[in-house]
């Protein structure tokens, strides 16, 4: 199915995609990391991306955001074709796009607040003052309100992964990428990142794409399942759909 | 050798980028001022402390030869061309590059390795133009401030020095320190550091935010630095020392 019959009919079913992935593959050198990959998700929506390591859940995450290029295939992020656009284009397109990364990826040199702040001061007109309560609003969301003056350092597995959740959503984005939000975490900690993406997807529709080896969390969290493995894609539907699936790899991968 | 030409090519076009994209918006000052700090004031101790030392030692060693010619009263003036004409571009160059290119190298692949790099670019901040070009430009600008001050805390160690040995005033030893003095022995060499300080910011940013080996990297891209920087440094003194006396010939003595 081409993408443009995919938005077609996806339209019909639930209005225009958030991100659309269209014969996607990408490839290092002689290892092919995604191979002929389609898949979409719509707004207020969350698809779990489930897989071994190595098999592209990380990849395809960096190539919604335009870290890599893709060697085939489309991207769609709502209207906009994204591997045909230039920086300015796309720099306009990642404010749609929020991305918490394996490891937070906080900014060392800034502390909690700063690390916040910097991408509502660049790429909003806001005053300091609304900088301020937005910062405040979104490290409220996350339980970090007593820790804006606290450098990344500082802080503990659990808070670096809150933190870096924080930053994802301060520029309130409508699409939420998540790469392993619950790796390291005990389970009581995982949970409640859990709760914070779950309330993200219900009380402001965000589409939620979330990269996981935590099959607990993606049953709780998804509402599709997405399995790669060695690049292709062996399944996508429910989590009840992927138990029953055909493939034997996706089958042990959501009953573990 | 062809993978030599190919990162020279490579470094060549990184450190043009940061030149075009310097006059480009955002200006970036607030990176600027922050990364005059880190390159500029916090080398300073070191710089100041090392030229003080130098001064001092250069100061005993010619005065034990100047003695049996009975020429110690050119001690300054031979102290105040060395160190302006040579000990103070060159000995800052290597300084700052230990220093600062070390910690360039070592700070943007860590980032690189962290995913921060990845997280500005996902904010659509501009990574290039944030980390990279606030870094060059700090090198360029504060390695020539950087040079006055080890050129005169090492006419100061090599005062407190001939002080200690012989009782010389601090205004002769002055009046003597620039009494063969022509302006361009000051600016041309205190100018080349600017170069040496382009070198230091692009080598060093360049092998820290282009690195693809992880953790593995940090450590290596640090010590990269210092060592590329410094081979670089001392083979363009060379070229910048025929330069400057080509434009300037009556500095060359």
């Amino acid at each position: 199915m081409i993408v443009s019959d995919m938005i077609a009919s996806s339209t019909t079913r639930a209005g225009v995609p958030a991100v659309a992935f269209d014969h996607v593959s990408k490839s290092f050198g002689a290892k092919h990391v995604l191979q002929d990959v389609t898949f979409d998700v719509h707004p207020g929506e969350a698809l779990c991306v489930l897989g071994r390591s190595g098999t592209g859940k990380s990849v395809t995450l960096k190539l919604i955001v335009s870290l890599l290029k893709p060697d085939k295939g489309k991207i769609w992020i709502e209207h906009d074709e994204i591997t045909r656009l230039g920086e300015a284009e796309l720099s306009r397109v990642r404010r749609k796009l929020g991305f918490l990364f394996q490891d937070a990826a906080l900014f060392d040199s800034l502390n909690l607040y700063e690390n916040l702040a910097l991408p509502l001061a660049r790429l909003t007109n806001k005053t300091p003052q609304e900088v301020d309560f937005a910062v405040d609003r979104v490290l409220r969301q996350v339980g970090l309100a007593g820790d804006r003056r606290r450098m990344p350092s500082e802080l503990s597995g659990g808070m670096r992964k809150r933190a870096g959740l924080a930053r994802a959503l301060v520029l309130e984005p409508r699409i939420l990428l998540a790469d392993e939000p619950s790796s390291g975490l005990d389970r009581i900690t995982a949970s409640e990142i859990d709760e914070l993406l779950l309330s993200q997807k219900t009380e402001h529709k965000t589409a939620l794409i979330i990269v996981t080896h935590d099959v607990r969390g993606a049953r709780r969290v998804g509402d599709r399942i997405l399995v790669l493995d060695q690049g292709r894609l062996i399944a996508n539907g429910t989590a009840a759909e992927v138990e029953h699936s055909e493939n034997e790899v996706a089958r042990n991968l959501v009953g573990e | 050798m062809s993978n030599v030409f190919e990162i020279a090519g490579d470094i060549s076009v990184f450190g043009f980028r940061a030149v075009t994209d310097l006059f480009r918006r955002p200006f970036e000052g607030g990176q600027i001022r922050q990364q005059l700090a880190e390159v500029g004031s916090k080398s300073l101790p070191l710089v100041v402390a090392s030229g003080f030392a130098l001064g001092a030692v250069l100061t005993l060693h010619t005065r034990s030869t100047l003695v049996t010619f009975g020429a110690t009263a050119w001690i300054p003036t031979v102290q105040a061309l060395a160190f302006f004409l040579e000990i103070g571009p060159l000995v800052t160059g290597l300084l700052v590059a230990g220093r600062v290119g070390s910690g360039i190298g070592a700070v943007l692949s860590n980032m690189r390795a962290t995913e921060q790099i990845d997280a500005l670019e996902s904010l659509s901040v501009d990574s290039f133009k944030f980390l990279v070009v606030p870094r060059i430009v700090a090198c360029t600008l504060a390695l020539p401030i950087l040079t006055l001050f080890l050129d005169f805390s090492g006419l100061l160690g090599g005062f407190v020095s001939e002080y200690a040995t012989a009782r010389t005033s601090f205004q002769l030893y002055i009046a003597q320190s620039f009494s063969a003095f022509e302006w361009s022995n000051f600016y041309a060499p205190t100018l080349k550091t600017a170069v040496f300080g382009f070198i230091i910011g692009t080598i060093s940013a360049f092998l820290g935010y282009t690195t693809s080996e992880g953790a593995d990297g940090v450590g290596r891209a640090a010590t990269r630095s210092v060592v590329i920087s410094s081979l670089l440094i001392i083979l363009l003194d060379v070229l910048l020392i025929k330069f400057i006396f080509f434009m300037f010939p009556e500095s060359a003595l």
